[in-house]
């Protein structure tokens, strides 16, 4: 579950829900570098908070002034910075030749294959509603209250139900496999940006640039490719960083919900068992999924530079 | 399909035509709006006429009935010999609003083709009449720009350009030059009134400014205040215009009588 | 158009589609005989629903404290940190690239390792899980809200020489306001998710979410959906105060409302 707050500066209003705004391309090259720079030295004070929460935690013994510290600060709960980055150059199994980064890394790529299926699947619907909202005012009326709701529906109430349906289904003449049901529930979350966020940039024109369009006795289908896709591009954009980090959450999810093998998130449920034995082991499986998530962020910001390049600063 | 009027001998058939013509808006409910009431007009080929009146006054409603983008409660709209409607899918004319309203995900020359991609020119045809157009509003240099790099009279140009790429014989104009400086009003009325001779196409121009209504225009349409009524028609008659124009007695004349007939309207 | 009639289109058409949508589910399974571990009938969970009436009840209630708690502490945290972030730039620097890459990074990956940190019956790795997926939509709201200022109002404040604390009171909170109740529609949904998500990694197993998962296992589908349903109801019920509070205290016309 993404937090839904798109990135940076633009963070704006909707009435039905979350969505993005439009947020025109920033001053280039040294804002980029100074926020990279700022970036990592978060982490690095991140690791300084951890390590010192863990030094003040075995000082006072776990107890400060009679109460309990709530986290525990021994290694086996958590292991020191440098034991976790060091645990991703050492085997996966006691005797196994293959490196915990490898594995990680495996499963992180088998991961985002999913995220993509379920993200691709999710822009279409989520467009073929904004179109069909767009065009048909009840359509609108009556659908947009559930498409928001149908966020409220937890994923893992979903996965049962894809798995099992796809179990009856052929598509194109291929057998249902397991990563298709996390495709699907991937997509799930995936199309409800879009929908929103393309609905919002369809209906963006001014009255006027609908007008001219009238007066050249232009069809609805010239208008939506000559006016409204266009118009749409700004609203689009922040939409398509919400769905492909939404896709890559809920692949995550519903591969554990599935019992789907091979990806990142099963990674994590059986590290995580191994806790209290491996402890480091768990967080390089979790500093995996994160670097999978920075990874389609940092795409879909190449994807925002390239499509915005032409347009000027706009602001919802 | 374009429909280029068969070609009529001078003065045949009016360019438009309205006949006691009105429109009300919210008919029957609470708020109802008188807008205009009882228009007549006949305008003629050629001709270039401006609407002027008070805020409210319903103008801007008019020129909008004539471009079928809203339908009158009452009478008859001709334009072009055919219905108001007909005429808007045949294309017989070109309009240009307040807002420039280019697309600015497109360059200038691009915004210039967009009538004539929806009519279906393939792209060489489009290509030599965009530069045309812009060379026509002087500004064939600017062919590749977008409209956030350009002033605000220069994005008018193009959008006048835009509304004549297809040449139309109906120029419809709701105060184009609304937004802009003086200067450049001064300047873009010259190059309208440069442009109107040139192309022999009918105008129906809106305003508020009355010097610039009667710069432009053979005729001056003055309205009363809502609900709209023809108050009077000035004739202009001033003949070619140029820089002199706007210095002369007889200009200054034809203002005193516009703003008298407004005076009276109110 | 009458005020009544305006109404009426409003909420008609959804509700059209939703009677519409469970009539035709109803028929759906029972012409087809779809078994009930496919996709249970609107009556069996219906029925469900009435027979697990307290255990829905309870467990809403406790899913619920653990997302009002998260809801809250978020809320504070965000709208504290979006106040010195507008205040001091270096902060806003710090924090919205990490904001960025939280946005990014699938965090519900925290929990086994929040279980691991805490102890296994306490609720506080469920309630810092929601607190922090709650911090940062507050928090980028609250900035942006209170960073937007309008250059107009700012120099009529300056021109009654008005002091700092007092542009802040009168002009940018009110200007903030808006922004922050976006934010907060946002959060209060995602609580409840967050919350029922997070019992799905263990731990207690008195939520909405652990029975969800219960009754799946045991192949209980339709009280699997009854408790899905409380989790929706739940959710809206967090989203419709967060709408009721935003219409009280910022009944001027929302800015960024979606104009037609």
């Amino acid at each position: 579950m993404s937090s839904l707050a798109p990135a940076g500066e633009a963070a704006v209003a909707a009435p039905a829900g979350p969505q993005a705004a439009p947020a025109g391309p920033q001053a280039g090259g040294p804002r980029r570098l100074r926020r990279v720079v700022m970036f990592l030295v978060a982490l690095v004070l991140l690791a300084a908070l951890w390590e010192g929460y863990k030094w003040f935690g075995q000082a006072v013994h776990g107890r400060v002034v009679g109460w309990s510290l709530p986290a525990r600060t021994d290694n086996g709960s958590m292991p020191h910075v440098w034991d976790i980055l060091r645990r991703f150059g050492q085997p996966e199994r006691r005797g196994s030749s293959q490196r915990i980064w490898a594995t990680v890394a495996a499963g992180a790529w088998f991961t985002l294959r999913m995220a993509m299926a379920g993200f691709a699947a999710g822009v279409t619907v989520g467009l073929a509603l904004a179109v069909v909202m767009q065009r048909f005012r009840v359509a609108e009326r009556g659908l947009l209250p559930y498409v928001v709701l149908s966020q409220t529906v937890p994923l893992v109430a979903l996965a049962p139900l894809v798995v099992g349906w796809g179990g009856n289904l052929t598509v194109f003449g291929l057998h249902w496999r397991l990563w298709m049901s996390v495709a699907v529930i991937a997509s799930y979350l995936a199309f409800f940006p879009v929908a929103v966020g393309g609905l919002r940039g369809l209906q963006a024109p001014a009255p006027e640039a609908v007008e001219l369009m009238d007066s050249y006795a232009a069809s609805w289908r010239q208008t939506l490719l000559k006016l409204r896709f266009p118009a749409a591009v700004p609203y689009l954009v922040p939409a398509l960083k919400l769905a492909a980090a939404s896709s890559v959450v809920g692949a995550l999810v519903a591969e554990i919900s599935t019992g789907t093998r091979g990806g990142i998130g099963r990674l994590i449920i059986e590290y995580s068992r191994e806790a209290t034995s491996d402890p480091a082991k768990v967080y390089t499986a979790m500093i995996g999924a994160a670097v999978l998530g920075l990874v389609v962020a940092g795409v879909v910001g190449v994807l925002d530079l390239v499509m915005m390049r032409q347009r000027p600063q706009v602001h919802a | 399909m374009t429909a280029e009027p068969a070609a009529t001998p001078e003065g045949e058939l009016p360019a438009v035509e309205l006949l006691a013509v009105a429109k009300t808006f919210h008919a029957g409910r609470g708020g109802q709006v008188d807008a205009l009431r009882d228009i007549n007009l006949v305008i003629e080929r050629g001709e270039f006429v401006s609407l002027i009146g008070p805020s409210g006054c319903g103008k801007s409603t008019l020129l909008r009935l004539i471009a079928n983008l809203t339908d009158p409660t009452a009478g008859h709209i001709a334009v072009n010999g055919k219905s108001a409607r007909q005429a808007r899918l045949d294309q017989d004319y070109g309009m240009a609003f307040q807002q420039a309203g280019l697309f600015e995900w497109r360059t200038v020359a691009k915004n210039i083709e967009l009538p004539l991609e929806l009519r279906g020119w393939d792209r060489a045809r489009r290509q030599a009449r965009a530069e045309e157009m812009l060379k026509l509003v002087k500004l064939g240099d600017f062919a590749g720009h977008h409209p956030w790099e350009l002033s605000g009279g220069m994005q008018q140009r193009v959008a006048i350009a835009r509304a004549l790429a297809f040449d139309p014989p109906l120029l419809l104009m709701d105060e184009p030059f609304g937004a802009l400086d003086e200067m450049t009003r001064e300047h873009m009325q010259a190059e309208l009134n440069r442009i109107c001779e040139e192309t022999g196409s009918t105008a129906v121009f809106v305003t508020h400014s009355i010097p610039e209504a009667v710069f432009l225009s053979d005729r001056v349409v003055v309205l009363s205040a809502r609900p709209g009524r023809i108050v009077t028609v000035v004739e202009v008659g001033l003949g070619a215009r140029n820089d002199d124009t706007r210095e002369s007695p007889e200009f200054f004349k034809k203002i005193t009588e516009v703003r008298e007939a407004l005076r009276g309207s109110a | 158009m009458t005020a009544a009639r305006r109404r009426r289109r409003a909420w008609l058409p959804p509700l059209l589609v939703g009677v519409g949508l469970l009539l035709a589910w109803q028929v759906f399974v029972e012409v087809r005989h779809i078994k009930p571990y496919l996709l249970p009938a609107p009556s069996a969970i219906w029925h469900q629903i009435a027979t697990n009436k307290g255990d829905i009840l309870h467990a809403a209630r406790v899913t619920g404290t653990n997302a009002l708690v998260g809801l809250l502490a978020g809320t504070v945290a965000g709208a504290a940190g979006g106040a010195l972030a507008s205040r001091f730039r270096f902060i806003g620097e710090l924090t919205t690239p990490v904001a960025v890459a939280v946005n990014a990074v699938p965090i519900i990956v925290l929990i086994p390792i929040f279980n691991n940190m805490f102890s296994t019956t306490s609720a506080i790795p469920r309630r810092l899980m929601v607190t922090i997926i709650v911090f940062f939509p507050i928090f980028m709201h609250t900035l942006r809200g209170l960073t937007e200022a309008d250059a107009t109002k700012e120099e009529l404040m300056r021109s009654y020489a008005a002091s700092e604390w007092t542009v802040l009171r009168k002009v940018r909170i009110p200007g903030a306001l808006p922004f922050f109740f976006t934010g907060l529609k946002i959060a209060s949904s995602l609580s409840v998710i967050t919350a029922v998500v997070a019992e799905y990694f263990g731990g207690l197993q008195d939520g909405l979410g652990s029975h969800i998962v219960g009754a799946a296992s045991n192949s209980a589908y339709g009280r699997a959906w009854a408790f899905v349903t409380a989790s929706c109801l739940l959710g809206l019920v967090f989203y419709s105060l967060a709408v009721t509070g935003e219409r009280i205290i910022v009944p001027w016309q929302h800015r960024h409302e979606g104009a037609r």
